[in-house]
């Protein structure tokens, strides 16, 4: 009896830990994978080397929860994502959009080309102006001559 | 010539500067993007009475602080009591949101601690938070007679950014 007993409260602790670490699976597949497509776009505020995806920080559960919801109401990713910088700013943004405050993050790379080219366009030119070219002189000529022969 | 040697020098220098100013950065401090926007409305049942609920509009005409809180915070616990006695200026309301936390618990951490709030709301499923860009409770925001939200402080509040900070914008926006 005892043992039955034992059993049937061990059962019920099974099933308990099981509730307890079931995460919660959307309904619709097709909404979850789009949800982390989108959200591992997103970075995560609280844990903020992980992406929003990857994040299981209580806040980044709940975003992720209200993701599933604005999807279910046939919301674009433009307007959440557009939701979500309105609340926490580009920060959210793993890849921050052009505007004039980041259009040196964006084109500065190509500034440092532009003058990485340009010093050695110049360098080079400076190069050439500091090599004198002197004509062989009569000797130097026949021997160079008679090198060019010897080898042939 | 001489001049030439030097260029290595500067931009390693120039190089040392951005490094060290991005070093000494916290990148926790985001800045809000709320700052200047009308703060978001909620209507929330009083912790104490959860038959009685608050409006953000009631709050219209006057300067107000919003104070996200919860009693499982632990840097709440630190900035508690200057918050206790800032209350005591009576230079503006302040309002708690007890943030995805139990009426009850917060109950008895006010008990406990003091309370500062002219009411505390309860945001339990954490709705209002996400509307107010929390990511990190304790967070306070200072809202003008329009409704604007002027400044955010992210992470416990301490005497110097109160002295230097909250009340001065209190008072000019008071007037």
């Amino acid at each position: 009896m005892k043992r039955i007993l034992l059993f049937i409260a061990l059962l019920f602790v099974f099933v308990h830990v099981e509730a307890n670490e079931a995460v919660p699976v959307a309904a619709d597949p097709a909404i979850e994978k789009r949800m982390i497509a989108l959200s591992e776009n997103l970075r995560c505020l609280v844990c903020q080397n992980e992406s929003l995806a990857a994040s299981q920080a209580e806040l980044a559960l709940d975003l992720k929860q209200e993701i599933r919801e604005m999807m279910k109401k046939g919301e674009s990713d433009k307007q959440i994502v557009a939701y979500l910088v309105h609340r926490y700013g580009d920060f959210v943004l793993y890849k921050p959009p052009v505007k004039s405050t980041t259009l040196l993050l964006w084109y500065g790379p190509f500034l440092f080309l532009v003058a990485g080219l340009a010093a050695l366009y110049f360098s080079i030119k400076k190069r050439r102006t500091q090599i004198v070219e002197t004509a062989l002189s009569q000797d130097e000529q026949q021997r160079a001559q008679s090198l060019l022969e010897n080898n042939q | 010539m001489k001049l030439k040697f030097a260029i290595p020098l500067v931009l390693f220098l120039l190089l040392s500067v951005f490094l060290w100013k991005g070093l000494r950065m916290d990148p926790r401090r985001v800045p809000s993007p709320l700052i200047g926007k009308a703060a978001p409305e909620f209507v929330l049942s009083d912790i104490h009475d959860p038959t009685r609920t608050f409006s953000s509009q009631t709050m219209l005409g006057k300067v107000w602080l919003l104070n996200v809180y919860a009693s499982w915070c632990e840097s709440c616990r630190d900035e508690h009591p200057l918050l206790v006695a800032f209350s005591g200026k009576q230079l503006a309301p302040i309002i708690g949101l007890d943030y995805k936390d139990k009426p009850e618990d917060a109950r008895q951490w006010l008990d406990r601690m003091g309370n500062p709030y002219t009411l505390s709301v309860s945001d339990l499923d954490g709705r209002v938070g996400i509307n107010y860009g929390v990511y990190g409770v304790p967070e306070t925001y200072v809202i003008d007679k329009q409704g604007i939200i002027r400044d955010k402080i992210i992470g416990p509040v301490t005497q110097q950014r109160i002295d230097d900070q909250l009340i001065p914008l209190i008072k000019e926006l008071s007037q």
